[in-house]
């Protein structure tokens, strides 16, 4: 543990009996995949939305032998990541690492590692929205019966919808699935391409929705399907011939951002996943 | 001294003047100077400007000190003095491509031309009170000046570089990502909602204008309605950005463009996730909305564009799901303006004695009609009881 951290604060911020409060939801989380575990979700010095139900997740987590990871949009020096990983490391002194294969835990914005993940890790989604049926039903005590009895009619009509409005599933983030072949549950907005990897993984996924104050978990090996209809099938975001202007990867989710140069600057698509990306350059200039 | 407005009633009101100025110098602290609350206060001046609607930052710090920091009476103070202004003539159509940046950012690509610009913003603090503050003495000033001098030395500003930057919202334009900016056919000059009656529906620059007056705390509750689950808001910011911006009128003789000044500013625009299907022959794009507020004021400019951008979506019928009150506009409209909403929430505590009175009456109705049903019930099952015995 490094020596500055605040002596003025518990170890990982919260008071010890926030994080058995919290470390108790999970508990119950995991016991029943998908479904979403009201928690009493303490104020922290971040603002609502930006992060605080993983925060308090990994506040409750980590251990000081643990190693972190923080990205938002899959990468490690985006602000918000940095802010994050800012404050757990002065509130904990954990080491912290850019490496995916070397991270405990994992917490992350919008993005699932392109590396496969192993049953030694934690993967820990912030949450915007926590409930999948409130695009149909905002009203959370009616959504709740709804969850209760697995009455998921009105999704399936709002994708119909979809399908008769724009031709297809338009749902681009955030797509809902079947949990454990029970409970609808929020992807929170990763992209589709990550939607598969939550299939029968190895590693637990947990999700913290702090503003909404709602925890849930897809523990290892469990069946995580994307609503889909028969002639309209989920897809991904994968176009043929997509290609990583940086380091090539051709099986890997894309961003589209400007590079300034010297004709003005040009708009790449290069993998959002920072790490991912920077290892398969290294390893192409090791073996060129 | 009552409360009632009969006799007396000019003397309570007067002396509830006098104690309201007593209880503001009572601490016995030393009286705000006008430059202190401007530069040390600044989001609440910008506050009062943007829903005074009148852009003086000197005279909002007046407001804000004689409102003693009250949001909505700053801001009330200063549209009380601009209706007594007369509206000499418009300004010719300020672009946010004009703005001096001092911070620009986007969500929608990692980084864009021009590059990302953090500038000064909260939204990175981590929430830690500074006791430092507390103590602070004049020493702290002149070391500002000094850092904000090596800031910007750190920044380096390159050869040819103005402070000016290509839109976001060009480049998605250009790209046919984004719907182009709607023409307002059915005008040519901006809809003044101070000078013309508000009516339903309105072009969208009264929409526009209605809420870049109107309370940012009633803005943020609606956008936030839609974007939570009440709506089918899914808002990305394509840009927002924060600086000064310069200020031209057509001289009156000549018609040429003058720089008559400049303001500070914030402006955004949000695509929102829903498809536009205004012209079903041309294939669909995201819709945009967009916000704009005096000074450096994020969450009202925010709010204001998912607000702007549900609201088109309604209107062209491209809403799914639960829509909620912040895709109807007069909903919107009506009920975010500050001084319009506290005004009337606040007339309560005027005498209602002889309303009441006539409520007092219709009670009194209904409790007979309610003693007479009772009394008819009372007798039925009186009977019925007789009748089983």
């Amino acid at each position: 543990m490094s020596a500055n951290i605040d002596q003025l604060y518990n170890f990982a911020l919260l008071d010890e009996d926030a994080k058995r409060a919290i470390r108790r939801s999970l508990l119950k989380a995991v016991a029943l995949p998908g479904h979403l575990v009201p928690f009493a979700s303490r104020d922290l010095p971040i603002a609502r939305g930006w992060g605080t139900g993983g925060l308090q997740i990994t506040l409750a987590l980590v251990t000081p032998d643990d190693t972190l990871k923080v990205i938002d949009q899959g990468d490690d020096e985006s602000v918000n990541a940095v802010n994050l990983r800012r404050l757990i490391t002065r509130t904990t002194g954990i080491t912290t690492t850019v490496d995916t294969a070397a991270a405990t835990v994992i917490q992350t914005r919008h993005r699932i590692p392109e590396e496969p993940l192993r049953d030694d890790q934690i993967l820990v989604l912030q949450v915007p929205m926590a409930d999948p049926l409130r695009w149909v039903e905002p009203h959370l005590e009616r959504a709740t019966v709804m969850h209760g009895e697995a009455d998921y009619g009105k999704m399936w009509v709002y994708l119909y919808e979809s399908v008769v409005r724009a031709g297809d599933l338009r749902i681009a983030s955030q797509y809902p699935v079947i949990v454990n072949r029970r409970y609808l549950m929020d992807t929170t907005p990763i992209p589709r391409w990550d939607v598969p990897k939550l299939h029968m993984a190895e590693t637990l996924y947990l999700f913290g929705a702090g503003r909404e104050k709602r925890i849930y978990a897809v523990p290892p090996y469990t069946a995580v399907e994307p609503l889909q209809f028969e002639d309209y099938p989920f897809r991904t975001e994968y176009r043929p011939g997509q290609r990583c202007a940086r380091c090539g990867a051709e099986n890997a989710f894309l961003t589209t951002h400007f590079v300034a140069d010297a004709r003005g600057g040009r708009w790449e698509a290069t993998c959002s996943d920072a790490n991912y990306c920077a290892k398969r350059r290294a390893q192409a200039e090791a073996t060129a | 001294m009552g409360y009632v407005a009969v006799r007396g009633g000019a003397e309570a009101v007067a002396r509830a003047e006098e104690l309201v100025e007593c209880l503001r110098l009572m601490g016995g602290s030393t009286p705000l100077h006008l430059p202190q609350i401007r530069d040390q206060l600044r989001h609440a001046v910008s506050r009062a400007m943007h829903e005074g609607a009148l852009y003086a930052p000197l005279l909002a710090a007046l407001a804000v000190k004689q409102a003693e920091g009250d949001s909505i009476e700053a801001a009330f103070l200063l549209r009380a003095y601009r209706t007594t202004l007369p509206r000499v003539m418009a300004s010719l159509p300020v672009s946010g491509r004009e703005m001096m940046c001092l911070r620009r950012i986007s969500a929608s690509f990692k980084d864009i031309p021009g590059g990302q610009m953090l500038g000064p913003a909260t939204d990175y603090l981590i929430r830690l009170l500074q006791p430092a503050l507390a103590n602070e003495d004049m020493s702290v000033v002149v070391r500002a000046a000094e850092r904000y001098e090596a800031l910007v030395a750190i920044g380096g500003q390159r050869p040819g570089e103005v402070g000016r930057f290509p839109k976001v919202a060009d480049y998605m334009r250009q790209e046919r990502i984004i719907v182009d900016v709607p023409p307002d056919l059915a005008r040519e000059a901006p809809f003044d909602i101070t000078r013309e009656p508000l009516t339903f529906p309105c072009p969208r620059s009264a929409r526009l204008q209605a809420m870049a007056q109107a309370d940012t705390g009633s803005l943020m509750s609606l956008a936030y309605s839609s974007v939570r689950g009440y709506g089918d808001a899914h808002p990305t910011l394509v840009e927002l950005r924060y600086g000064y911006l310069p200020i031209q009128v057509a001289h009156p003789l000549t018609g040429e463009p003058i720089t008559i000044g400049e303001i500070e500013a914030t402006e955004a625009e949000v695509a929102s996730k829903a498809h536009s299907v205004v012209n079903s022959a041309e294939p669909p794009r995201f819709n945009v909305g967009y916000g704009f507020a005096f000074g450096q004021s994020e969450l009202k400019v925010m709010s204001m564009a998912i607000l702007d951008s549900v609201l088109t979506q309604a209107r062209i019928g491209s809403l799914s799901g639960e829509s909620g009150p912040a895709a109807d506009e007069e909903f919107v409209l009506l009920h975010s303006d500050g001084i319009e909403a506290s005004g009337f929430v606040a007339h309560f505590k005027l005498p209602h004695y002889v309303t009441f009175e006539a409520d007092l009456r219709v009670l009194d109705r209904a409790r007979d009609h309610h003693a007479e049903r009772a009394s008819r019930l009372g007798q039925l099952v009186d009977q019925a009881l007789e009748e089983q015995r």
